[in-house]
């Protein structure tokens, strides 16, 4: 018979959980969020025998209190979801400590197993457990593993079978002493019938310790719910007149003694050696001159891999997508000679929306195999302890590094994966506020709109505006973050910071890798869906309601004279007139067309030669206009004479192009906030790029390109020369409060639904977009109005701005309204 | 005396938690608890949060809440 078992799989921080899960589940397994929580739920199914098992992860808590969100749901998941029996994964090594939290799992009277994770550093350091004294004492199975090597998978599955089959209750009981009289007052007050869902004497334990959650619980389901809690109050202040301390902490010390006295009584450890090394490494690492140092150094490293090295490799990658867009295209209804079908438009602009997206992932699989390394070899936390002290007096915490650096700290990075990281954060408010600023760095999207901006308008000083742009997002995110958190986040909880640093080890390539491939999948299966949907709307408000009819006769008008003139200008003799007479020309010219794309960066005479083979075979009549043979006079005429048609039809499209973005739903939007962003000095072109660009910012250059045509048919020239002729009236200073509007700008949508995501509300996200949009606008309004007013020049107005956010940045730091910045929970939360 | 005003090196004994609540209890979970052995490591190179060693493991606290930690010092 085929059996179903639900198992849950508990432990705390850095015990190695998430290995056991891996080692157990293999790569079956599925995430899910816990509903109504930040918290994620990963379940994950493996069969022994004929048992199938539902494991599921829980999150990695210290105890079972109800003070954290973890707690909670790891509470609350043992409670009400009657897993059979519960995994409980232990760090060998670090024995004691850990067993409080088994203590607690056993209290609840559900069945467990203990596993002792990490033997091979338990024994490594000659420690011996005597796993059958430990298991008599719990009075519950113990096995050992080495889950990072895949050892002792068998027998914890073999005892999971076997215990999931039994359902022995757990007969574990802590010795409370002179609470027990308190306790069983309280449990035979609790109505059996009422509480049949849980062990009463754990209830009682929990109402002694003034726990939030078992309070919440009886006022729930008792009718005198305010009787007994009266009662428990009672006992508890008796108790504390008589031994001047709160139950609380005294159940707490009699586990941590009962705990000792396990360990002394089953485990032959020599003195702790494990920390030496670790020791040693930190004097260094954590060193008050070298720790920075070292600091700036990985994060320059980390860039550097992955940005640069990361984009190198793109090249390839790069190039088969699109090849392979090529590919779809030409499945695609064929082009117009001046106006494309829609769904040709729409095809492509979607692939144009996933290529972007998708080239990042090699950048993606670098970036997030460097953190699995950080995070595994334990100096992630070293990097929060360095910069605790600084981020804390912005408001954020020292855990707010990882996000910040992931997004772009300096240049290149991505929102999308520094909101994700976010998810570490212990403390509330601080995470919030990271959250919030996140969208404030210089992800590598920005990027390519300060490069041809810089050129364009900073001929002079490309080195020194890049460098402003780079650095001053810092120094304009941390006074936010300060400001946010004394104002709409200042309701929110704090955590305390205790952080444990784990000793050094060498990360595995297993862990490295399968991180790096997890993380990045995470990325492409939430984002990816999410960004195509979402760019069909924008490609439909970009387009729609399109161009009126007379418009388009008229652009049809102006062709028909471009192909007068052509025809004029080749003669009326030339013998190919009757080949390229009425339609024909036109499909002449899209033919001409296709064939030079399709041997444009062909370098190889071979490769050329075939392609030209291909489109003789395809239009033998025109074979002989695409490479007039020498001494065909005609057909060299009217390759002389295409190119100036060539050259009008592109003129045609891109004002046509033009027009029609100027006409389409964003077009107006972009018109109608003239009268607010005049003052940042954007036009009508510049909003409609900056609105297109909330899709993905990489667009908004290529958006430019479309608005900015060039007039007189000269060859495509690069975009900051175009834009330098054409942004007629544009001063440095233009450029430079589009630069710092972009700096600030909104979250792109990937970012939006990852924010949304990670806070788990929609107000949140609206908020980080509406902030940001806000606080944009009123910058770059700010500096180009305030500047414009004083007569600086862009480099003046830079360089001043920049000292003003520094200045700012400095008063905020030492601007300290609670005298003890940790203002630490008195009050347990609900 | 509390854990908060002892500099690297100092090693101290643990007497009472001042801290109730959230704080009391994540300190208990670490290992704080009366009688406990602690050894400052080293401080941050702001001087906050510090660093250390109590039970065999290494762990950072920011100053605030190890002043939350009642101590006896029983060496420089």
């Amino acid at each position: 018979m085929k059996r179903k078992a639900l198992v849950a799989l508990a432990g705390q921080p850095n015990c190695g959980k998430s290995t056991v899960f891996n080692m157990l589940t293999g790569a079956r397994q599925h995430v899910a969020n816990y509903p109504g929580v930040t918290v994620e739920k990963k379940s994950g199914f493996f069969a022994v025998d004929e048992t199938k098992i539902e494991l599921v992860d829980l999150p990695g808590t210290y105890s079972l209190s109800s003070y954290s969100l973890e707690e909670r749901v790891a509470r609350d998941f043992l409670i009400h979801d009657h897993p059979v029996l519960a995994v409980n994964v232990i760090e060998a090594p670090n024995l004691r400590r850990s067993l409080s939290l088994t203590f607690q799992i056993l209290e609840l009277e559900i069945p467990t197993l203990v596993v002792l994770n990490m033997m091979d550093m338990a024994e490594k350091r000659d420690m011996v457990i005597d796993t059958a004294a430990l298991s008599k004492k719990l009075g519950a199975p113990v096995v050992t593993s080495t889950a990072r090597k895949s050892q002792g998978r068998e027998e914890v599955a073999q005892t999971i079978k076997r215990m999931a089959a039994s359902q022995a209750v757990p007969t574990f009981r802590i010795d409370y002493g002179p609470l027990e009289y308190a306790i069983a007052q309280i449990e035979e007050r609790l109505p059996r019938e009422t509480f049949y869902f849980l062990p009463r004497r754990w209830l009682a334990i929990k109402l002694l310790e003034e726990d939030a959650g078992a309070m919440h619980m009886v006022r729930e389901n008792a009718p005198d719910a305010e009787q007994i809690l009266e009662m428990v109050r009672g006992l508890s202040a008796e108790f504390r007149k008589e031994h001047g301390e709160i139950p609380e902490s005294y159940m707490a010390f009699c586990r941590h003694s009962l705990a000792g006295e396990i360990v002394a009584a089953c485990v032959v450890s020599p003195k702790d050696s494990r920390y030496a090394l670790s020791d040693r490494i930190d004097a260094v690492v954590c060193n008050k001159f070298f720790g920075p140092l070292i600091l700036v150094g990985v994060i320059f490293l980390l860039y550097y891999l992955s940005i640069d090295v990361g984009y190198q490799l793109t090249g390839p990658l790069v190039n088969q997508l699109l090849a392979f867009k090529a590919t779809l295209s030409s499945l695609l209804p064929a082009p117009g000679v001046i106006e494309d079908p829609l769904f040709r438009s729409l095809g492509i602009w979607f692939m144009e929306s996933m290529v972007a997206l998708l080239t990042y992932i090699p950048i993606f699989l670098i970036l997030f195999a460097l953190i699995a390394i950080l995070e595994d070899s334990g100096y992630m936390p070293r990097m929060a302890f360095i910069l605790d002290k600084l981020f804390r007096n912005f408001g954020l915490h020292g855990q707010s590094t990882l996000p910040l650096i992931l997004a772009g700290v300096y240049m290149g990075g991505c929102c999308v994966p520094g909101v994700m990281a976010t998810k570490g954060i212990p403390d509330e408010r601080a995470r919030l506020a990271t959250i919030l600023i996140v969208p404030m760095m210089n992800c590598l999207a920005k990027v390519p709109l300060y490069v041809v901006l810089v050129a364009a308008f900073f001929p002079q000083d490309r080195t020194l505006a890049m460098f402003f742009i780079s650095t001053v997002t810092l120094f304009m995110a941390l006074p936010v973050a300060k400001v946010l958190t004394l104002t709409v986040l200042r309701k929110h909880d704090q955590a305390p910071f205790i952080m444990e640093m784990p000793a050094y080890h060498f990360p595995t390539l297993k862990v490295v890798v399968g991180r790096s491939i997890e993380r990045t999948w995470i990325f492409v299966k939430k984002i990816v869906s999410i960004v195509a949907a979402v760019s069909v709307i924008v490609f439909a408000l970009l387009q729609f309601p399109g161009l009126s009819d007379e418009r388009l006769a008229e652009y049809g008008a102006r062709w028909n004279t471009a192909t007068q003139e052509f025809r004029t200008k080749i003669g009326a003799d030339n013998a190919y007139q009757g080949l390229l007479a009425g339609d024909n020309l036109d499909r002449y010219v899209l033919f001409a067309d296709a064939y030079r794309q399709a041997s444009m960066g062909l370098s190889d005479q071979s490769a050329a030669d075939k392609v030209a083979a291909e489109f003789a075979d395809r239009e033998p009549a025109f074979a002989p206009l695409l490479k007039p043979a020498a001494g065909d006079k005609d057909a060299a005429a009217i390759r002389t004479a295409m190119r100036a048609l060539d050259n009008n039809r592109k003129t045609i499209r891109r004002e046509m192009k033009n027009e029609q973005l100027n006409a389409s739903f964003l077009g107006a939007l972009g018109e109608m906030l003239v009268p607010v962003t005049k003052y940042a000095g954007f036009d009508t072109k510049v909003n409609i790029s900056l609105l297109a660009a909330f899709a993905a910012k990489e667009s908004t250059v290529s958006t430019l390109g479309a608005l900015y045509t060039v007039s007189d048919g000269e060859k495509d020239a690069s975009l900051d020369k175009r834009l330098q002729t054409e942004m007629v009236g544009y001063t440095p200073l233009h450029a430079l409060a589009l630069m710092l509007f972009m700096a600030l700008y909104p979250p792109c949508l990937a970012t939006s639904i990852m924010v949304q995501i990670q806070t788990k509300s929609t107000k949140w996200m609206l908020f980080s977009i509406g902030y940001l949009m806000f606080l944009g606008i009123t910058v770059s309004s700010a500096v180009f109005t305030g500047a414009s007013l004083l007569g600086l020049s862009g480099m003046q107005a830079m360089w001043t701005f920049y000292g003003f956010a520094v200045l700012v940045t400095i008063v905020l730091g030492l601007y300290n309204p609670q005298p003890k910045p940790v203002a630490i929970l008195k009050e347990k939360p609900a | 005396m509390t854990l908060g005003e002892l500099g690297p090196g100092c090693r101290c004994r643990v007497r009472r938690l001042r801290a109730r609540g959230v704080l009391c209890r994540r300190l208990m979970d670490l290992g704080f608890y009366p009688g406990v052995g602690v050894k400052v490591l080293r401080n941050a190179p702001l001087r906050d949060p510090v660093e250390l060693e109590i039970d065999g493991y290494f762990l950072s606290i920011r100053r605030s809440e190890a002043h939350e930690v009642e101590v006896e010092s029983h060496e420089a």
